[in-house]
């Protein structure tokens, strides 16, 4: 029996009795969650303006479980290759733990009742943004780019990008400059985040047919775009200090851990043979994930505490 | 059904009923903080 109709097989047996409540958990990918709860968090934290300690609460759990809603209703699209992939096998689906239809029904309910609650609690520009974001992830991202484009986590990214500009319309009921670099930020980090799992994670793309950019274009070409994103991204991630948004704490750490997200990326790209080539890719994967934290962590605190916020002194208008 | 999976069963029951709970609760105090707010801010 192929891994394929193995998987398919198990799947019957969920169809009738359903999974456990881990299983569930799983669908809504909690590690996701937590960067999106994280950024929407900070989001709405620096946002001029008050909102009220519950709102906010009900705000950033909204759009967590809106994310959750995302990745059940990517887990049900995308059921058939995920078996396949050694990322993703272990996923409730292709175990057989859960049917596709209890993920498409959990998928379902939880973007309605996210949407509607945040809608309740805040306002509905941040609602309509999260209904966009998860209509997005799923019609635009999963179902189309993802299988047809080696673009698809450049363009896809913008759904991951969102949280934090949620966060900041639920508090200011508008759409700013800050929220837009906010935005920024997260766009130009996903291809250089994804690209450093995809060159050594690149054999499980191609046996799916995932056009995964070092699957079509070859690892090279994708070493030297994650080289060019990670200067773009160096540049848009000093733009809050140029905008009020960040003050000095914010420009000195970000110039600081900018100058090793670059020196990393140009690791990549010099070291092309052998398992060495892995090993820089996944340092840079991992950084990534601990650069984009530090940058919204250093955020909060210029916000949050006290004093710590000196501006730079270069304010643009906008 | 197995032992284990009516098991499986209740555990979600517990949950689907906790979480519901949950959003009754949720659902009244999100209601009285915005109604708190706008009987703060009515016109006397």
């Amino acid at each position: 029996m192929s891994e394929l109709s193995l998987a398919y097989h198990q799947e019957d047996n969920a169809e009738a009795f359903g999974g456990d409540v881990q299983d569930y958990v799983q669908l809504l990918k909690p590690r996701v969650m937590s960067l999106v709860v994280f950024t929407s968090f900070v989001g709405l934290m620096v946002a001029p303006g008050s909102i009220h300690p519950l709102l906010g609460v009900v705000a950033v759990l909204a759009i967590a479980v809106g994310a959750g809603a995302s990745g059940a209703l990517n887990m049900w699209y995308d059921a058939d290759i995920d078996g396949l992939m050694q990322r993703t096998a272990a996923r409730p689906i292709p175990r057989g733990r859960v049917s596709k239809n209890e993920a498409l029904t959990l998928g379902v309910v939880l973007s309605i009742l996210s949407t509607l609650v945040l809608g309740l609690a805040t306002n509905w520009l941040a609602s309509a943004l999260l209904a966009g974001t998860i209509g997005f992830y799923l019609f635009i991202y999963t179902m189309w780019l993802k299988r047809s484009t080696p673009q698809n986590i450049v363009i896809g990214g913008a759904a991951g990008s969102f949280p934090p500009m949620i966060g900041w319309v639920a508090v200011t009921g508008s759409i700013t400059i800050e929220p837009i670099v906010l935005f920024l930020i997260i766009f130009m980090w996903t291809p250089p985040h994804f690209w450093a799992l995809a060159l050594y994670r690149c054999r499980d793309y191609e046996r799916v047919g995932v056009p995964m950019l070092p699957v079509v274009k070859g690892p090279d070409e994708t070493r030297l775009q994650i080289l060019i994103y990670s200067f773009i991204l160096f540049a848009v991630s000093l733009t809050p200090a140029f905008i009020d948004l960040g003050g000095l704490l914010y420009l000195t750490m970000s110039v600081m851990a900018g100058i090793v997200f670059l020196y990393l990326a140009i690791q990549v790209f010099r070291v092309r043979e052998g398992n060495i080539a892995d090993a820089v890719a996944k340092k840079l994967f991992l950084y990534s994930i601990f650069y984009l934290f530090f940058l919204f962590s250093v955020l909060l605190v210029e916000h949050v505490v006290p004093g710590a916020f000196y501006s730079t002194g270069f304010k643009f208008g906008f | 059904m197995t032992e284990e999976e009516l098991k499986k069963r209740k555990r979600r029951s517990i949950v689907i009923g906790l979480v519901l709970a949950a959003f009754v609760i949720l659902f009244y105090a999100i209601t009285i903080v915005r109604l708190g707010e706008n009987v703060m801010n009515r016109p006397l």
